[in-house]
């Protein structure tokens, strides 16, 4: 700031302070009502501290136990299924892309118009928009209950090759025509040079679409019908059979802190790659 | 109008002093240049007076008032920033009347004002467009024509013209002086070219590292500079500097000041620049150091391995002591 | 969009291979299930689905004409209003205060990004366990305050706690943005200002305000676009639609009648509508993007 305003400065850090109190809220009380018992969590008030039984109900959560009228399926297994297609769509949508973006940016080809637009046209619509016949096609493949029913339809929207063709539009026109005149063909050009100066943007995108990936809701609850192919999110889901008091809310609790964890901990971790591409992606 | 007082004023960034003790006295509608190298601390003393960099010692006095403690909307000063900091939403009139929009002026007032600054600045027909539709040039006028319609008492340049290109430079300097000659208004203006220095300025502060290495006149600083740094700063090409056989003296002289004669110092000869009007000679004296000396273009060129001899003018040789670098006032 | 590299390379067959996996992908969980889409938005098919007969647009006069419809057209567009209005006000508070704070912005900033990471639905089930009736932290404290709280009885409950679980997960991405934003004005604009007599009050409205309308214009679009729907774990978690229907936001709708009411037609159709605002918006936003001005 250009002033030199202390009281300002005091008002400003309060009030950041105050928004991440607020946003962590939720949070805290989740960690609360995990280590304490579902009786205690259930009577109101709940305790606000935490309470001694966290490690029991974390093994309880991963593993699965048979009280509260929820499903009650091990959270261990949920989490990999979650694990695995979140990888399979991230590391799947962004080898794709690559490789499309490499095609469109720098070689010329008939219809190349009609592929650009075809591409495009998939940025404009999610998953959501068209969830009935995209079960009957994955049905129809014998795909239902399966990681690639969960995560291939999730890879058809061009996010990520519009944002490698921004990044490839940048690199300099030099870097090919040295590289030609060494002799490197097309792929060697693609595997020495482009993607190595990408790391940053394939990086940033990994964040994103493991986050996204991760955080399927609508998708899997339609493509998984079988308990042992629930990602974590629709598991949670699950366990609240209605009636609040009837659940086991700690357990409840435990699994949604779990099922936090492993994305937060990637954004928190490539926090710097994760702005910068969040950020630059949509310019 | 007012004067602008600088009284041992310090700059510390951290533990860091990069400022130190600046003492100089501006008085009421002159022209002073600020002029030195990157990173000599210019700039930063320039926003010190703006009110946009804290003062970590000493005082600056605008007028009578001491402003320390001012918020920079509260000094009455104008700023024209080397990338003319031109507001981008809004149209050329817009941007010239936001500070007296602020100050609640009448409308009609603001108009007049906005009208007066465009005529002497010829940007009469621009007034409603956006900066970006303008060339570099005129969006310098429209960051001159904001600073002159405020009438503050001090008008601040920060390296205005180092985004001109040469030719648009050479104008924009003549426009600024025919402007202060018009409006009179006491101005502080920072450059690192000694060209803009020598003919915009009424004096001149020259600094180095933090430090004030001389103020005055611009003929003043060019015919008898202070410390060796000035002497070779000022006047391009720059003056020589030799070190004297005894080593407690160094003498300069100014390659204007040497005439190829019958018997002299001998030069040999390295390079010749053809400038046309004049030609500039390399070369290097018999203990090796080198030596630039001007000749006239009627004269016949000397060729690079030519053996010249050159005389000086005994009142042209400025005499330095080696070990502080200061103007000795004998020889 | 239509810039190309200067120089392109030739090859026959090696482009087609490089697209090969791309087009595959979009055609079969793209292009066709889209087009299956719009297909069955024309058709019904009747109780036992043994035979389907084409209506035209008999799907989308009945959507129109169906008040529920409308109703959940409503819904969603005041639930959108509120997510994207207070979502996009308190984000830009936070993102102003800390371009202010010079130190300590980075822990703030990441202390505000990690809900990025949660999952709407996992957001939904947060809010829900805090808010329920009896044994949330919450509804005890606004017991304790005198104000009644039901959100499975009253419909405005209900959709206050949608609006704050979907602002609370959102509003890292619209800080994230704002900052950004706010950082890329240069500051000798605000510099200039403050010479030219303004205070921090009028700056921030005269100045840096205007300079952020096309981060703020595209984080509309956006949240707009994530109220429609993103927010269909939020829903289903939180409130599964109700009371009754009062919470069912288009998407939930889609859903409803898809899979549990078995109106494929109806289904298809409302996802067809929903393609169009899509369409609509992201429209609205690349051609506003295009005309954005370039600030020399």
């Amino acid at each position: 700031m250009v002033e030199r305003r202390p009281a300002l400065t005091l008002l400003s850090h309060l009030v950041l302070i105050l928004g991440v109190l607020i946003v962590a809220f939720p949070l805290y009380i989740a960690f609360v009502a995990s280590s304490h018992t579902a009786q205690e969590v259930v009577q109101a008030p709940m305790p606000l501290l935490p309470g001694p039984h966290l490690l029991d109900n974390y093994r309880a959560a991963l593993f699965g136990n048979d009280s509260g009228s929820g499903s009650h399926a091990p959270v261990a297994r949920m989490m990999w299924v979650s694990l695995v297609s979140a990888l399979a769509i991230a590391l799947g949508k962004i080898a794709i892309s690559l490789l499309s973006a490499f095609a469109i940016v720098y070689f010329r080809f008939p219809f190349k118009r009609l592929v650009f637009w075809s591409i495009f046209v998939t940025l404009m619509l999610p998953v959501e928009v068209r969830i009935g016949p995209t079960y009957q096609v994955v049905s129809d493949l014998g795909l239902l209950n399966s990681y690639a029913g969960l995560s291939v339809p999730l890879i058809a929207s061009a996010t990520a090759t519009f944002l490698f063709r921004q990044f490839f539009m940048t690199v300099p026109d030099e870097l090919l025509e040295a590289a030609r005149i060494d002799g490197a063909s097309p792929m060697r050009f693609f595997f020495d040079m482009l993607l190595p100066l990408s790391r940053t943007s394939i990086a940033a995108l990994f964040v994103i679409q493991f986050i996204y990936g991760w955080n399927q809701y609508l998708w899997p609850l339609l493509a998984t019908t079988s308990e042992d192919m629930y990602p974590v999110v629709i598991g949670i889901k699950r366990m609240i059979a209605g009636g609040e008091a009837a659940n086991e809310w700690n357990i409840i609790m435990a699994t949604a802190l779990l099922a936090m964890l492993p994305p937060a901990l990637v954004v928190v971790g490539m926090q710097r790659w994760f702005v910068k591409g969040l950020v630059d992606s949509e310019k | 109008m007012a004067s602008v007082s600088l009284r041992q004023v310090i700059k510390r960034y951290r533990d860091q002093e990069v400022i130190h003790g600046i003492e100089a006295e501006i008085a009421d509608g002159e022209f002073v240049v600020i002029v030195g190298p990157s990173g000599c601390g210019k700039s930063t003393l320039l926003r010190m007076v703006a009110g946009l960099e804290e003062i970590s010692g000493g005082e600056i006095a605008i007028g009578a008032r001491v402003v320390n403690d001012v918020e920079p909307s509260d000094r009455d000063i104008a700023m024209v920033f080397q990338n003319y900091a031109l507001y981008p939403h809004m149209s050329v009139f817009e941007n010239m009347a936001y500070g007296l929009k602020i100050a609640k002026l009448p409308k009609d007032e603001i108009r007049t004002r906005v009208d007066k600054a465009a005529a002497i600045l010829e940007l009469g027909g621009l007034l409603q467009r956006r900066p970006r539709e303008l060339s570099g040039g005129q969006r310098q006028r429209v960051a001159m024509g904001r600073a002159i319609v405020r009438s503050p008492q001090v008008f601040l340049f920060d390296e205005p013209l180092s985004n001109l290109d040469a030719k648009l430079r050479g104008q924009t300097r003549l426009e600024i002086q025919k402007l202060h000659r018009e409006l009179g208004v006491t101005s502080l203006y920072v450059t690192h070219d000694q060209v803009e220095a020598m003919t915009l300025a009424q004096r001149m502060i020259v600094m180095n590292a933090g430090r004030i290495e001389q103020i005055g006149t611009p003929d003043e600083v060019y015919a008898r500079p202070a410390t060796t740094f000035v002497a070779g700063f000022i006047g391009s090409p720059p003056m020589n500097l030799l070190r004297h056989q005894d080593g407690k003296k160094i003498v300069g002289i100014r390659p204007e000041h040497l005439f190829i004669a019958a018997d002299g110092w001998p030069l040999q000869v390295e390079t010749v620049e053809m400038l046309g009007a004049e030609r500039l000679v390399h070369g290097r004296l018999g203990d090796g150091q080198a030596l630039t000396l001007r000749v006239d273009a009627t004269q016949a060129a000397p060729r690079p391995g030519d053996a010249l001899k050159l005389a000086v003018s005994p009142d042209h040789q400025h005499w330095f002591d080696a070990e502080t670098q200061r103007r000795m006032e004998s020889a | 969009m239509s810039t190309e590299k200067r120089v392109q390379l030739r090859a026959r067959v090696l482009p087609w291979l490089l697209l090969a996996p791309q087009m595959a992908v979009i055609g079969v969980f793209f292009f066709w299930p889209a087009g299956q889409a719009l297909l069955q938005s024309l058709q019904q098919q009747d109780a036992f689905g043994t035979s389907t007969e084409w209506v035209g647009l008999a799907n989308f006069r009945q959507l129109l004409a169906d008040p529920s419809y409308l109703e959940s057209f409503r819904i969603t567009a005041v639930f959108a209003l509120l997510v994207a209005g207070l979502g996009l006000a308190l984000a830009l508070l936070l993102a102003v205060m800390a371009d202010r704070v010079v130190r300590g912005a980075g822990v703030y900033q990441t202390l505000l990004v990690w809900p990025y990471a949660v999952a709407p639905a996992i957001a939904g089930v947060l809010w829900l366990f805090m808010f329920a009736p009896s044994i949330g932290v919450l509804s005890y404290a606004l017991e304790r305050l005198g104000v009644a709280w039901n959100p499975l009885l009253d419909s405005g409950d209900a959709t206050t706690l949608i609006v704050l679980a979907a602002v609370w997960k959102q509003l890292s991405y619209n800080f994230l943005f704002f900052l950004a934003g706010l950082q890329a004005i240069p500051r000798s604009l605000i510099e200039a200002a403050a010479i030219d007599g303004a205070r921090p009050w009028r700056r921030f409205w005269t100045i840096v305000f205007p300079l952020l309308s096309p981060t703020s214009f595209f984080l509309l679009v956006i949240n707009i676009v994530y109220a429609f729907f993103d927010t269909f774990g939020i829903v289903d978690a939180a409130t599964r639609g109700g009371p009754g229907k009062d919470t069912a936001v288009l998407v939930y709708k889609v859903y409803y009648d898809g899979f549990k009411a078995m109106d494929l037609g109806g289904s298809a159709a409302q996802s067809v509508v929903l393609m169009g605002v899509v369409i609509a918006l992201t429209v609205v936003q690349f051609r506003y993007v295009e005309r954005r001005v370039q600030y020399g």
